[in-house]
C-alpha cells in the first residue's frame, strides 16, 4: 500500500465519527490508526470527548455542544491526509514476565497434544517472536496481540471455564492474550504473568497499549513469587524498550 | 457533616452512577454512567449538587433507606412510588430528611423503570478512573463495584453551603425530560449502514420491535421482524458507539447502552440519537419500540435543548435560593447581622454566606 487512499469518514450517530482506513486486520493499516489518534492527542481539538483506536479504525467521541460536526469532520479529513507515510516497526516492546506450564498453565499440555511440540518448545516459540497490539477491548485491559507464531495455533476449550484468573496467559486458535481481570473463557492457559495488566486504582491502568508490541519472558516459580511481590509492593519497574526498524 | 443512608432492601437494582467514566474506553474500559442522565442532573440540581454528581440509580423496585443526619434528598425520572416515612412523596423537588427518616418506593407506577435519587452532597464513593459510576461486570466504582445490598452504608459528601436554602425547590414541568411511551426512538444510519440490504434498513425504520427480557444496563435486545445483511453480519472489530444499533447474523436489533463493551465484531445499522436513549432506557421488557430515521443535526439540537433546560433549572435555583429567607433566621447559619460602632455611631450589618 505505497499510495495513501483517503479513509472514509463514517457517521456513528449525534456524539461519535468513525475514521475507517479500511476493513483488514493489517498492520500497516492499524499504524494509521494509531499516527492519526498521536496526532490528535498531540495537538488537541475542543470538544473531542476520547478517541478510540481499532484494528481498522478510529472512533473519535465528541461533544456536539462544543464543537461543530461539519468542522470536526474538516479537521479530520485534514489530519487524516497528513499522516506520512511511517514505519511499521518501530514502537514500544512491553516484556511480559510468563510462568508457563503447571497451576500456572494447566492446558499446556493440550497445546503440546495439539502441535505436537514438546513444552520447551512451545516456551521456546510463545517467547520467541514479539506480538503487536492491534487495540484494547472485550473486557477491560483485553489486548488483541497479533503475529503469534502460528505453529501454537491450539483451538479453544471445548468446555470453558467459568472462573479464569486475572493474569492468565492464553491460546485461542491462531491468537494469544492475557486475561486482565477474573472472567470466564475458552482460551488453552499456558502460563500466568505475576503483572496486573489492568488495575484500575493504578496510573495507567493498563500496561499495555494499543500499537505496542509485547514480548513474554519465560520465568520459574521463584521468579514469578518474587514479580509478583515487587509489583505488589509497587517496586517492579515494567521493562520497556524501543523496537529498531527490522527486528 | 454528612448525611448516611442505611440500606434496610437494597431493591433491584440500585447502583451509583454518574455521568460515566469516559476517556477510558481506548483501554477497554466500557463507559457506564446513569442511563436517564438528564433525569440524573435534575435530581442533583434540586439537591443542591452540580448536575455531573454521584447519586443512586433505581431500577423498577427500589430501595429502603434510612437516613442518619440532616440533609436534603430529591427524586428524578420515572415515578417507582417514591414514600418518605411511609407516605407518597412528591418527586423533581428538594425534600429535607432528618434522622431517623426512612426512604422508600412502593413499586412502578407506569411511567419508566428508572429512578436517580440524589442526596445532598453526593454519593461519597471513591472515583475510580475519573468516575464514581459502578461498573458491575468488572467490579469497578460505585459501592465496591457492586449494586447496594442490606446493610451497606452510604454516606454523602459534604452537603453544599446552600442546601437549606434548597428545601422545597422544585422543578416546573416544563423543564422535566419527557419520556414518552410512545415516542419512536431516532437514529442515525451507519456506521455499517452499507452492510445491509435496502430493505433490512427499511425493515429496521419501518416495523415495530418488542424489548426483550435479555434487557439490561449493557444493552436491551429487540424481538421483531428481521433486519437483512447484504453478505456477512460480522465485521472486523470496530468502536461501539453509546446507542449502536447492532445486528449480529440473526437479524435482530440490540441497542448498546450505558455498559456496552467497548468494541465488536458485529455490523451496526444504526446509532440512536444520545437524547433518545433515556426514552428508551425508561422502558422495559415487553414494551414496543419504532426506530426513526433521524440526522446527526437533529441530534445535536436536542441534547444543546437539553443542556439549555439544565442550565435554566440551575438559574431557577439560584432565583429561589435567592428569594427573601422565612422562618427564624437562626436555622439559616449562613446568614446574621453584626453591630458596628463607627465614630460614635452603630450600624446594623446584614451578612451573607454565598
Amino acid at each position: 500500500m505505497s499510495e495513501n487512499p483517503a479513509p472514509r469518514i463514517l457517521d456513528a450517530g449525534d456524539s461519535c465519527l468513525v475514521v475507517e482506513f479500511g476493513t483488514a486486520v493489517d498492520r500497516e493499516l492499524n499504524a494509521k490508526v494509531q499516527a492519526l489518534k498521536a496526532a490528535l492527542a498531540n495537538k488537541p481539538a475542543a470538544g473531542i470527548v476520547e478517541l478510540v483506536p481499532t484494528y481498522r479504525s478510529l472512533a473519535v467521541y465528541y461533544d456536539p455542544n462544543r464543537i461543530d460536526r461539519a468542522k470536526l469532520k474538516g479537521l479530520l479529513e485534514e489530519r487524516a491526509a497528513d499522516l506520512g507515510t511511517g514505519g511499521t516497526e518501530g514502537g514500544r516492546v512491553v516484556a511480559i514476565p510468563v510462568c508457563y506450564g503447571g497451576t500456572y498453565g494447566p492446558d499446556l499440555d493440550n497445546v503440546c497434544t495439539h502441535t505436537k511440540l514438546p513444552p520447551e518448545e512451545v516456551l521456546a516459540r510463545h517467547t520467541g517472536r514479539d506480538t503487536y497490539c492491534f487495540m484494547l477491548g472485550f473486557t477491560p485491559g483485553f489486548a488483541y496481540l497479533g503475529g503469534m507464531d502460528e505453529t501454537l495455533a491450539t483451538p479453544r476449550l471445548e468446555n470453558p471455564r467459568a472462573v479464569i484468573p486475572a493474569g492468565s496467559v492464553g491460546i485461542a486458535g491462531k491468537q494469544t492474550g492475557i486475561y486482565p481481570i477474573d472472567s470466564p473463557g475458552g482460551w488453552q492457559l499456558i502460563g500466568q504473568t505475576p503483572l496486573s495488566i489492568f488495575d484500575p486504582l493504578r496510573k495507567p491502568p493498563t500496561l499495555i497499549e494499543a500499537g505496542d508490541w509485547v514480548r513474554f519472558e519465560a520465568v520459574d516459580e521463584a521468579g514469578f513469587l518474587a514479580i509478583k511481590a515487587a509489583a505488589k509492593a509497587g517496586t517492579y519497574t515494567l521493562k520497556t524498550w524501543s523496537r529498531k526498524e527490522g527486528e | 457533616m454528612p448525611l448516611f443512608l442505611e440500606v434496610k432492601k437494597p431493591g433491584l437494582l440500585t447502583t451509583v452512577q454518574d455521568m460515566g467514566r469516559w476517556g477510558h474506553q481506548a483501554m477497554g474500559m466500557p463507559v457506564a454512567g446513569a442511563m436517564d442522565p438528564e433525569a440524573l442532573a435534575v435530581a442533583n440540581v434540586l439537591a443542591g449538587n452540580e448536575p455531573e454528581a454521584a447519586a443512586l440509580e433505581v431500577t423498577l423496585l427500589g430501595p429502603t433507606l434510612s437516613v442518619e443526619g440532616q440533609g436534603a434528598v430529591a427524586v428524578a425520572g420515572a415515578d417507582l412510588g417514591f414514600c418518605l416515612n411511609g407516605k407518597p412523596a412528591p418527586l423533581w423537588t428538594c425534600l429535607p430528611v432528618n434522622p431517623g427518616d426512612t426512604l422508600s418506593f412502593s413499586g412502578p407506577k407506569g411511567n419508566g423503570g428508572r429512578a436517580v435519587l440524589a442526596v445532598s452532597g453526593g454519593i461519597d464513593v471513591p472515583a475510580v478512573m475519573g468516575s464514581r459510576s459502578t461498573y458491575v461486570r468488572a467490579a469497578i466504582g460505585g459501592f465496591s463495584g457492586r449494586p447496594l445490598r442490606a446493610g451497606d452504608r452510604l454516606a454523602s459528601g459534604e452537603l453544599p453551603p446552600l442546601w437549606r436554602k434548597t428545601v422545597d425547590f422544585s422543578c416546573p414541568e416544563s423543564l422535566r425530560p419527557v419520556r414518552d411511551p410512545e415516542a419512536p426512538i431516532r437514529a442515525v444510519p451507519g456506521p455499517q449502514d452499507d452492510a445491509f440490504t435496502e430493505e433490512g434498513i427499511e425493515t429496521l425504520f419501518g416495523s415495530a420491535y418488542t424489548i426483550s427480557n435479555q434487557a439490561d444496563r449493557m444493552g436491551y435486545r429487540m424481538e421483531g421482524p428481521k433486519i437483512a445483511h447484504k453478505a456477512a453480519a460480522d465485521i472486523v472489530s470496530d468502536a461501539i458507539p453509546l446507542g449502536a444499533i447492532q445486528v449480529p447474523g440473526h437479524g435482530q436489533p440490540i441497542v448498546m447502552l450505558a455498559d456496552r463493551q467497548t468494541t465488536g465484531g458485529y455490523t451496526k445499522a444504526a446509532v440512536v440519537l444520545t437524547a433518545d436513549l433515556a426514552v428508551l432506557a425508561q422502558r422495559i421488557p415487553g414494551q414496543s419500540v419504532r426506530f426513526a430515521r433521524s440526522t446527526p443535526e437533529e441530534g445535536a439540537r436536542l441534547l444543546a435543548e437539553r443542556a439549555s433546560r439544565t442550565a435554566r433549572l440551575i438559574g431557577l435555583r439560584t432565583e429561589y435560593r435567592s428569594r427573601p429567607s422565612e422562618g427564624t433566621p437562626e436555622k439559616s447559619p449562613g446568614s446574621g447581622n453584626w453591630k458596628l460602632t463607627c465614630q460614635g455611631r452603630t450600624y446594623t450589618v446584614q451578612w451573607q454566606e454565598l
